[in-house]
């Protein structure tokens, strides 16, 4: 498959990576986002897993085809770029009210409660992007054995902090959404905190894991 | 200016909140962007500068001061004190006169405007709400009864009133990166059939009713940006189109997005109602963005000559 930008707005470019979701393409697009960001039509670039939409500012369709050209010429010979992020331990309290979801799971999946929970601390995972809500840290490197389809039906009310797992990912929500994912747990740590030069606890390229406070069954 | 009642869902906001995607949050801002330029426009404020966003209910509020105001966006039925007021005019309030606005009669969305801006310290610079995150704006969260909004300065201007954009059901989109992603027959149908506006809607999505579009094959898609006016369609096939608050990313395959010149229009759609896309191309998406921008240079220049 050809990497091809998209128009997905007057305003956005989006280009999409190829499957399967790696590290590698991730840094990809760390990398050309770095580059980008520069570039005087652009008002905003945002990373998604394996992906990178592209804002501009308003713009003429000549100027529009000629930013579009610049952009497919970097594609060429993409860079990459590694970030050595800071590493944090996201403690969480698993199961019960804080997890409704993880009794289902560990049945869905054959393996027992702790086992679940064992899989899903002894990862260490890679912050590849943050986006969805503020703070929303998108994780690479949960264990296949825990990889779970989302809610059929996503819940109404997700409670801020909630720890679930979607499909290929896990990750963490900072505040309370609706939203599909299946919830193992609970984390008291605030991800996002407008008092702190840096508002988000973690950025791309962070790395983390998961500490069991308790397990409720 | 105080808030006497509210039943509404009423908040500051400006143009949105841009350069923070890269942390998750997303643009906020007014859901009918025309609407509040040309009301900054009406009273020589900058284009940007935040109004109070009204849909849905009523709202009294008590001017504190003497106040040039004007309404823009959706028709409400509004009174000073006893006195039926027009939108889309400047008008002049005293300290101690009351502003009653009652129901909206054409649109959802109306914005209250005041020469001189409310003074609001900016987050993330930006006056937006951020509802979810609950921050920016007016204490990150929908006005209530007793809240004071403070008017940098007090002042009158000479009554003057301009055009509004005609409000049209018929919305112009342009395909998006996953358009031929669905089958021919949906395709026309998304073109053909009138979609109606579902009440679950809200400022982060407008989720239309209409006979479900269908995929050629079932669809994965990773997290990418996304963002207002962009169409998604979830695998149950109705459409949901992405409004001034929705999330950065999301992963639903799109198959088109309203035109820039066009958001407002769609903002203004009232639950219940219907609206109708037409496709066209990028090239008269940008040109009609231009007449759009034309249209608040003529309110502009008029107001600055009043």
């Amino acid at each position: 498959m050809e990497l091809q930008w998209q128009l997905c707005s007057e305003t956005n470019l989006t280009l999409f990576f190829p499957k399967p979701i790696t590290l590698e393409k991730q840094q990809q697009c760390w990398a050309l986002a770095d580059s980008i960001q520069q570039m005087p039509e652009v008002l905003e670039v945002v990373i998604g897993m394996n992906t990178l939409s592209v804002f501009t500012v308003s713009l003429t369709w000549i100027e529009l085809e000629a930013f579009k050209d610049r952009l497919s010429a970097l594609l060429d010979d993409i860079p990459s770029k590694t970030i050595n992020g800071k590493h944090i331990e996201i403690p969480v309290h698993y199961g019960g009210k804080y997890g409704p979801d993880l009794k289902t799971l560990a049945t869905e999946l054959g393996l027992s409660v702790e086992a679940v929970v064992k899989l899903h601390t002894e990862a260490t995972y890679t912050v590849y992007f943050i986006g969805f809500q503020p703070g929303f840290p998108y994780l690479g490197g949960l264990s296949e054995a825990l990889y779970f389809p989302r809610h059929a039906t996503p819940r109404t009310k997700v409670p801020a902090g909630s720890v679930g797992i979607g499909g290929e990912q896990t990750g963490v929500y900072p505040f309370e959404s609706p939203g599909g994912w299946q919830l193992l747990g609970q984390t008291d740590i605030p991800l996002f905190d407008l008092t702190k030069a840096s508002p988000t606890l973690l950025n791309a390229g962070d790395t983390l894991k998961f500490t069991a406070i308790d397990i409720y069954k | 200016m105080k808030i006497l009642t509210t039943s509404a869902l009423a908040s500051i906001q400006d143009s949105g909140r841009f350069g923070y995607r890269s942390m998750g949050v997303d643009r906020s801002g007014v859901m009918d962007s025309w609407a509040l330029q040309a009301g900054n426009a009406l009273l020589k404020n900058d284009l940007n500068e935040p109004a109070i966003e009204i849909a849905v209910g009523s709202l009294t509020v008590q001017f504190e001061e003497d106040v040039c105001f004007c309404l823009t966006g959706a028709l409400y039925e509004a009174y000073i004190d006893d006195k039926r007021i027009p939108c889309y005019w400047r008008i002049n309030a005293q300290a101690g006169q009351t502003l009653k606005l009652l129901r909206p009669l054409q649109g959802m969305y109306t914005y209250l405007c005041v020469h001189g801006g409310f003074d609001i310290e900016p987050v993330l610079q930006s006056s937006s709400t951020n509802l979810k995150a609950g921050f920016g704006g007016f204490k990150g969260r929908y006005l209530k009864t007793d809240d004071v909004l403070k008017v940098r300065i007090a002042s009158s201007l000479p009554v003057i009133g301009v055009a509004r954009l005609e409000p049209t059901n018929m919305i112009r989109v342009i395909k998006n990166s996953e358009y031929e992603y669905f089958t021919s027959a949906s395709k026309a149908a998304f073109e053909s059939q009138q979609w109606q506006l579902q009440s679950s809607s809200n400022r982060m999505g407008y989720r239309l009713d209409g006979t479900a579009l269908e995929f050629n094959e079932a669809t994965q898609m990773s997290s990418h940006g996304v963002d207002i006016g962009m169409i998604q369609v979830p695998p149950q096939g109705q459409p949901i189109v992405l409004m001034a608050d929705a999330q950065t990313t999301g992963g639903y395959p799109k198959i088109a997005t309203v035109i820039n010149a066009d958001i407002g229009l769609m903002a203004q759609i009232r639950f219940g109602k219907t609206c109708q896309f037409i496709v066209v191309e990028v090239e008269q998406a940008l040109r009609e963005q231009q007449k759009r921008q034309h249209y608040i240079e003529q309110i502009k220049e008029y107001a600055h000559e009043s």
